[in-house]
């Protein structure tokens, strides 16, 4: 029983092939991979967008979207019913090739990552043995949607807005492919799969988890501000920054294109957290023992959902960081930090998971994130002041 | 599309002469117009800035698209027909903007309000500094990128503030509340009580805030060492109010003037010694809490009586002929009325002394250097209205 509602999908998928001539076997195979996931992640995304704004009314003292059916929960729908109806302004002398491509190629890019996200206990499209190298090279590909959108549109903003991006994605994305070594070289495989059985089994009360480990700790953190930075979300929303570029990369898109690159954006999120899931949380795995009967995917979904709450609770709590700050960030931190982590990892290989480990690789990965935060502050920058007052 | 007469590369203006290339000579310098349509311009108003990558190289405050006349109009109508006008110049602050001109109109004709309207206008205008002020930083976060919640909360604050104006004036904004003489209604009953009870609230607010925001890190490095204006330049362009007040300079005009019963309450003036945004955005929440030791002793004290001079006629109302010039501190600074009267019905000449376009000659100095996304900090922590600046 237990087994059976964990692989229903699996089964579910299995039994359809059967139904199909032999010859259209593979195509239908991929069809029952690509569409569900496109389906199901089309839900979450609205689903978030609702969430999303929810939330943040709720941080901000407010309702929310309450108004499109119970409790605005049908807001999507009206949303998107808006996009496409909407009339799609193509600026004067744009470069019209790239101008409409470049929404289509941020999706594309978002959505190959899914590819090899495993989703449950069996539930992945394509058991790549280089998985993880496969969702960084697809992710990557998202840099070059947004700078032919930048570019083509013809605009200041949208050009300052997309130097910003590439800045900034390019800076972010060595801490994050960085901070994955760790789990890379305890696992000892690429393959996605391969990491989340690694993390399987339980040591006392405790999963086997990465982020369970000094190193993973760090890393995950690691892994979530790089991805939070690489996802142009808050507060690394620079390539968009409202206040100061009007849209960024995407002010001159409207209708149903600006609701593309607001999917393929979430897409993005949803893929980067999914990552995260992966590599430290445990993927599909239940995080006690007693309750390892809930389906495996499930529990991924509730990881997931965690991530995006946590990164809407960000978003409605933080300022925006400038530009010569965030690289600053990235490389005077991130990525020496995640270089530190890199060497704690091995560490721990030869330590073991004693107390011993704890020790050495905790005291490494605390300590030098202690003294690379203080030769992150410049001098004198930041400091509490006193205020004097004239009677 | 060559056939078409538009000049999409013209410089947007031939007066404001640049440099094409960068400093270095290794490539083009990128002249942004950001308004008069932009998120955080603080209303049509419009800078010209050339951008070497992100950094200002020069700066130019383009304004005049909201002017309506103002001067003109108020030559044109009679002293009293002119006091609903002065509600729209800062549209945040209509009751300060009252009083200043029924200050000058007072002083023109030797009038001298009561002891009740005198602590109603301490009331009101200490209202509106507090409401005023609670926006500015709202909005002043908001340009930083902080999502709204700062702003939110801001604005819960205020709308308790609106209410009393409204249930004193019977508008929210637009309060034309100040007569020559005394004001126009007396409180009505419970106001007192009602306004108590906000006074009392505020400060737990205030400390939510600073827990929320004040102590936040990036915060902090976006805002402390950006836009310094030095104490000299600050005196010789003649700044006022709380940018003043943050290059550390000690001028209050209700302390130096003592205008209406200011010399009977007892108020600190909180300095800046860095005269950056930091210092601007920390006086004014300083600021708040000395304006509510004001309401609070002004709440305790009012006394019952008059809130007309006697002597004060509100038809066919003729000063003598004269010249007078008054000012008032009002939130963003000195707000002065000068008022020539020929002795007819209308002032013979009229002119507004605004804060906000005073305070806004120094935005170059301040941005020159800085990032776009500075510039946008510092001209939010000016706070400038374009109802007053444009008039």
């Amino acid at each position: 029983m237990i087994e059976w509602a964990d692989q229903i999908f699996v089964l579910l998928k299995r039994e359809i092939l059967l139904l199909v001539p032999v010859a259209l076997q593979p195509l239908a195979s991929i069809l029952l991979s690509v569409g569900p996931i496109m389906g199901v992640f089309a839900t979450l995304f609205a689903a978030t967008t609702v969430l999303e704004r929810k939330g943040l009314g709720r941080i901000q003292n407010r309702l929310g979207p309450n108004r499109v059916g119970p409790f605005g929960l049908l807001q999507p729908l009206a949303d998107g019913i808006k996009a496409i109806i909407k009339e799609d302004v193509v600026p004067y002398r744009t470069d019209r090739v790239l101008h409409t491509l470049a929404p289509i190629l941020i999706m594309v890019a978002a959505l190959l990552a899914y590819s090899v996200l495993p989703l449950g206990r069996n539930m992945v499209a394509l058991d790549l043995d280089a998985g993880v190298l496969f969702f960084f090279a697809a992710g990557a590909t998202t840099e070059l949607a947004i700078f032919m959108a930048g570019w083509s549109s013809r605009n200041k903003y949208a050009l300052l807005g997309a130097m910003r991006a590439i800045a900034q994605m390019i800076s972010y994305e060595i801490p994050l492919i960085l901070s994955t070594v760790g789990v890379l070289m305890a696992a000892g495989t690429l393959s996605t799969t391969g990491i989340v059985e690694a993390q399987s089994g339980y040591s006392g009360l405790f999963p086997n988890w990465y982020v369970l480990t000094p190193w993973g700790f760090a890393g995950f953190f690691l892994f979530l501000i790089a991805a939070t930075a690489e996802a142009n979300r808050s507060p690394f929303d620079l390539p968009e920054g409202e206040s100061e570029l009007v849209a960024g990369y995407f002010t001159e898109y409207s209708g149903f294109k600006f609701a593309m690159f607001f999917f393929g954006e979430y897409l993005g999120l949803f893929a980067a957290n999914a990552l995260a899931i992966t590599l430290f949380l445990g993927g599909w795995n239940a995080p006690l023992q007693i309750l390892d009967w809930v389906p495996s995917y499930l529990w991924f979904f509730a990881k997931l959902l965690f991530l995006i709450g946590l990164s809407i609770w960000v978003r409605g709590t933080t300022p925006r960081l400038r530009a010569d700050q965030l690289m600053n960030f990235a490389w005077k931190f991130m990525l020496p930090m995640s270089l530190v982590n890199i060497l704690a990892s091995g560490l721990w290989r030869f330590t073991g998971d004693g107390v011993l480990g704890w020790l050495v690789c905790g005291s490494l990965v605390a300590g030098s994130y202690y003294a690379l935060g203080l030769n992150l502050a410049p001098k004198n920058a930041v400091t509490k002041r006193i205020y004097r007052f004239a009677t | 599309m060559s056939s078409s007469n538009l000049q999409l590369e013209a410089p947007l203006d031939p007066a404001f002469k640049v440099e094409r290339r960068t400093a270095t000579g290794r490539g083009d310098l990128l002249e942004v117009s950001m308004g008069p349509q932009h998120p955080s311009t603080h209303g049509v108003f419009r800078m010209d800035v050339v951008l070497d990558g992100e950094r200002v190289t020069k700066l130019k405050p383009v304004f005049g698209y909201l002017h309506r006349n103002h001067e003109k109009i108020a030559e044109n109508t009679t002293y009293l027909g002119s006091m609903p006008y002065t509600d729209r110049l800062d549209y945040f602050c209509s009751l300060t903007n009252n009083w200043a001109y029924a200050l000058t109109v007072e002083k023109l004709a030797g009038l001298q309000p009561p002891e009740r309207a005198e602590y109603i206008r301490v009331i009101t205008a200490e209202f509106t500094r507090l409401q005023n002020h609670v926006c500015l930083i709202g909005f002043l976060l908001q340009d930083m990128g902080a999502s709204g919640t700062p702003l939110m909360y801001a604005f819960r604050e205020r709308e308790a503030i609106l209410d009393l104006f409204e249930s004193l004036t019977g508008a929210r904004m637009m309060c034309n509340y100040m007569r020559f003489g005394g004001c126009r209604v007396d409180l009505p009953s419970g106001w007192l009580d009602q306004a108590s009870k906000v006074v009392d609230r505020f400060p737990r607010f205030l400390d939510e805030f600073d827990r929320l925001i004040s102590g936040n890190e990036i915060l902090a490095a976006r805002t402390q060492g950006v836009g310094v204006l030095p104490r000299e330049l600050a005196v010789s362009a003649s700044v006022t109010g709380p940018v003043l007040r943050a290059s550390g300079v000690n001028y209050d005009i209700r302390k130096v003037d003592k205008y209406g019963i200011y010399d009977r309450f007892s108020f600190r003036v909180p300095l800046g010694d860095h005269g950056d945004v930091y210092d601007r955005y920390m006086v004014r929440v300083l600021e708040m809490h000395e304006s509510l030791a004001i309401l609070k002793s002004a709440l305790r004290d009012i006394p019952p009586g008059p809130i007309m001079d006697p002597k004060a006629k509100l038809r066919s109302f003729k000063p003598k002929a004269g010249e007078a010039y008054g000012r008032i501190e009002s939130a963003k600074g000195e707000l002065g009325f000068y008022v020539i009267s020929d002795g007819s019905a209308n002032p013979y000449r009229y002119r507004v002394r605004p804060p906000s376009l005073i305070n806004l000659t120094v935005l170059e100095d301040m941005c020159v250097g800085h990032t776009v996304a500075d510039a946008v900090i510092i001209l939010g922590s000016i706070d400038i209205v374009l109802g007053e600046v444009d008039r």
